[in-house]
């Protein structure tokens, strides 16, 4: 790589070249290898026939779809299907709210001048530095005192509260992104006689639709990808989400018959959540490459 | 430039130059005002709530400030009082038995629900703060509507003050709901769990337990502590001490394997640049907690890479990946490898392309050769963009709850050790709370944590060249 003397001819150049080219492609491609394996291997273990904690062979001797048949139906233990749906309902609401929370305060801290502003800047910035984990048995009592921590809707109640309520401190991202936005466009739906709520929905909203778009998928994936709130909150198996019922799979009590469906329901959550990210990715790229064109 | 005019303007209140400075301005009917020039009706407000709305003829205003004011006083008089005297002594009763009531019934009378009664007695803590708040806007808004009547002859009616809530005190609509969830379920919480660090709230005194002033602190610093007490100094350092290596490793190791990575997909020979990013950013949209479990199988002793590395010969006994304090530390630091380097390409491979191209045509012209050009232009570049990244990467490193928890929950740990060799702070904070129900030594570890953080964060923002310099590049 380092070019401290002076190639004699070009022959010599081309060649060291050639060398490096090689050495790059080779050092890509078993990175490459590195990163897929694991991927590739959890795909091709949810069609393994031979259902075993620890398979003898690194890819499966025989295939069968029934792994995917019993993660859906056999409903005795654990239930796939009935976690599947509600986390898929619980992270519907934790959407709309989440943006709806992540909207209004980024709009206030952006758009508007007041007192307070600075100061609650701050404040989410210092909440942000308490570990999350530490406060989640709180979060518990408070649910109990509230009377939500009964099972079932109750449940999914507070996890959508909990959730949500959590979305008040991460504004910042789209804070940044309405800073792009110029204030003349504010200014001018004022001199039109728009009042600051026909401004904040006809105007600030409509520019940032790409950065909406992210934070909606964002919001949406939190149910599906938390671990600690839901594991404390949810106490018995008819109430799991999705990430704590899997995690069961793999305890002492399970694993040994659940594995390959383990790695079934691992396709099944990892497929529509890499289609979002993928899908977020566009349009983060297109959000960041400013909100007012031209 | 503007505000150093301002600044030098003797003319100018103290309050007009913080207005030019932040870009608002002070209520003209502050709390002060309102009790010095206000009218006798606008300082009897100051007791009886809204009587000032009520006099200028706003009727249902002031109604809501009153029922407002009524209602608090009903609620703290009959439960507020008594919950707050609670907090004095949280476990009175601390066995649960049989016996005669106030009224001179035989009962079952529990034992103290301590964490109920500490609970209430903040959140009543906190309704007091808001009553507060509420007193202050009833006070300003009589102060208000006397001024607006002086002015204009009668106060805004109660449509033009709804309208007004979509307006001019749109701020307030809009915060009222995220604030009052981030105060119920992120403040509160904080604030119970801090609380807990000073009470015995562990697995021996639960429900009822009590203050104990700063013996929790004492019991993680004793440095003769039992280890069947589940905490002692010598494993609170070594505890904090693998946190901070292990988060200095994961995010430099990352940062610089992530760069190293970027720059290869980016030189000029290689081909197929899209491909190789596509493969390294597949496990960003694996879920994490998928993918880190996926792997702590995979590595186990019976796990598939040790059963194909024992066909292969390789190996005639397992690799002890999670079994082996070192090898389990290295383990967690190479997985996370896995786990951050496709967003660090991502971040990097951004930031490259936008540094400023004259730079690197000025370098030429000069004659710099590539380490140079990469030392003096690239690094720095890279490094001034990516200070506050790197600063955020590292203190969620220390909270990278995820990756220890999944992988090798801790282990290998010590038979009784209450924190295993490669438990974080915050997984040890976890185990303790939520497995052991010791809640006041986990919230001593999680203070302690919160401290730690702070002054990384602090110390780390204030030295770098983005917070000293913030257009250095522009």
């Amino acid at each position: 790589m380092t070019a401290v003397t002076k190639p004699a001819h070009t022959g010599s150049l081309r060649t060291r070249r050639l060398v490096g080219d090689a050495l790059a492609h080779i050092f890509l491609a078993v990175m490459a290898i590195i990163w897929l394996v694991p991927i590739i291997w959890v795909f091709a273990e949810s069609f393994n026939k031979n259902t075993a904690q620890n398979p003898p062979t690194f890819f499966p001797t025989e295939y069968t779809f029934n792994n995917y048949i019993r993660l859906f139906t056999d409903t005795s233990v654990l239930d796939f299907t009935s976690m599947f749906i509600r986390t898929l309902i619980i992270a519907i609401f934790v959407c709309a709210l989440n943006v709806f929370f992540v909207l209004s305060v980024a709009y206030c801290m952006s758009r508007l001048r007041f007192r307070m502003r600075k100061p609650y800047m701050n404040f989410a910035l210092v909440l942000g530095m308490f570990p999350g984990i530490m406060s989640v048995v709180a979060i518990y009592f408070i649910l109990n005192a509230l009377g939500l921590t009964g099972g079932g809707a109750q449940t999914m109640i507070a996890l959508v509260i909990v959730y949500a309520a959590g979305s008040g401190a991460s504004f910042y991202v789209m804070k940044g992104f309405m800073d792009t936005i110029p204030m003349s466009l504010d200014e001018a739906a004022t001199l039109d006689g728009c009042t600051k709520w026909e401004t904040f929905t006809k105007i600030i909203i409509p520019v940032t639709k790409p950065m909406i778009v992210y934070q909606a998928i964002t919001g949406f994936l939190i149910p599906w990808l938390d671990f600690v709130l839901a594991s404390v909150i949810c106490r018995t198996q008819e109430n799991y989400t999705v990430a704590v019922g899997m995690y069961q799979m793999l305890q002492k009590e399970y694993i040994a018959d659940w594995y390959a469906a383990f790695a079934a329901a691992a396709v099944c959550v990892s497929i529509p959540i890499a289609v979002l990210f993928i899908f977020m990715q566009r349009f983060y790229q297109a959000s960041m490459t400013g909100s007012v064109k031209g | 430039m503007a505000n150093v005019a301002v600044a030098k303007d003797p003319k100018l209140t103290a309050a007009k130059k913080r207005a030019a400075k932040t870009g608002f301005h002070p209520s003209p009917y502050a709390v002060a005002k309102a009790l010095t020039e206000g009218d006798l009706f606008t300082k009897a407000s100051a007791v009886v709530l809204g009587l000032g709305n009520i006099v200028h003829k706003q009727y249902v205003k002031g109604a809501v400030f009153l029922l407002g004011e009524i209602l608090f006083l009903y609620l703290f008089f009959t439960s507020g009082i008594s919950c707050l005297a609670k907090l004095a002594y949280l476990g009175p009763v601390l066995k649960g038995s049989d016996g005669w009531d106030d009224d001179g019934n035989y009962v079952h009378i529990d034992a103290t629900n301590s964490v109920r009664e500490l609970l209430y007695a903040v959140a009543w803590i906190f309704l007091i703060a808001g009553f507060v708040l509420f007193w202050v806007a009833a006070v300003r808004s009589a102060y208000s509507a006397q001024v607006l009547t002086e002015k204009n002859g009668r106060a805004p009616t109660i449509i033009e003050d709804l309208k007004a809530l979509l307006d001019s005190q749109i701020k307030g609509s809009l915060m009222a709901l995220p604030t009052l969830g981030l105060i119920t379920f992120t403040v509160l919480p904080i604030t119970i769990t801090v609380l807990l660090a000073f009470t015995d709230a562990d697995h021996n005194h639960w429900p009822p337990f009590n203050w104990v002033g700063f013996e929790t602190f004492a019991k993680v610093f004793d440095p003769n502590g039992s280890v069947a007490a589940g905490v002692n100094l010598g494993l609170f350092m070594k505890v904090l001490v693998w946190t901070l290596v292990w988060a200095f490793f994961a995010t430099f190791l990352n940062f610089f394997l992530g760069m190293f990575m970027a720059m290869v997909i980016l030189r000029k020979g290689t081909r197929l640049k899209g491909l190789w990013r596509t493969c390294f950013s597949m496990s960003i949209a694996v879920p994490q907690f998928v993918s880190l479990l996926v792997i702590h199988q995979m590595l186990t002793d019976q796990g598939i890479l040790n059963t194909m590395l024992k066909d292969w010969g390789v190996i005639d006994t397992s690799l002890p990946f999670w079994t082996d304090s070192w090898w389990a530390r290295v383990t967690v630091i190479v997985v996370n490898l896995w786990i951050g380097v496709p967003y660090t390409i991502m971040q990097i491979t951004g930031i490259l392309q936008n540094v400023p191209g004259e730079l690197y045509e000025a370098s030429e012209i000069d004659g710099a050769n590539w380490w140079q050009t990469f030392t003096n232009i690239t690094m720095p570049y890279i490094l001034f963009v990516m200070t506050p990244y790197l600063i955020t990467t590292f203190t969620s490193n220390v909270n990278n709850f995820n990756v220890i928890y999944f992988l090798s929950g801790g282990a290998p740990a010590a038979v009784g050790e209450s924190a295993g060799d490669t438990d974080l702070l915050i997984t040890w904070l976890y185990k303790l709370t939520v497995t052991k129900l010791d809640y006041n030594v986990g919230a001593v570890i999680g203070i302690l944590t919160f401290i730690v953080l702070a002054t990384v964060a602090l110390i780390t923002y204030r030295s770098s060249g983005s917070y000293k310099n913030e257009e250095g590049f522009r």
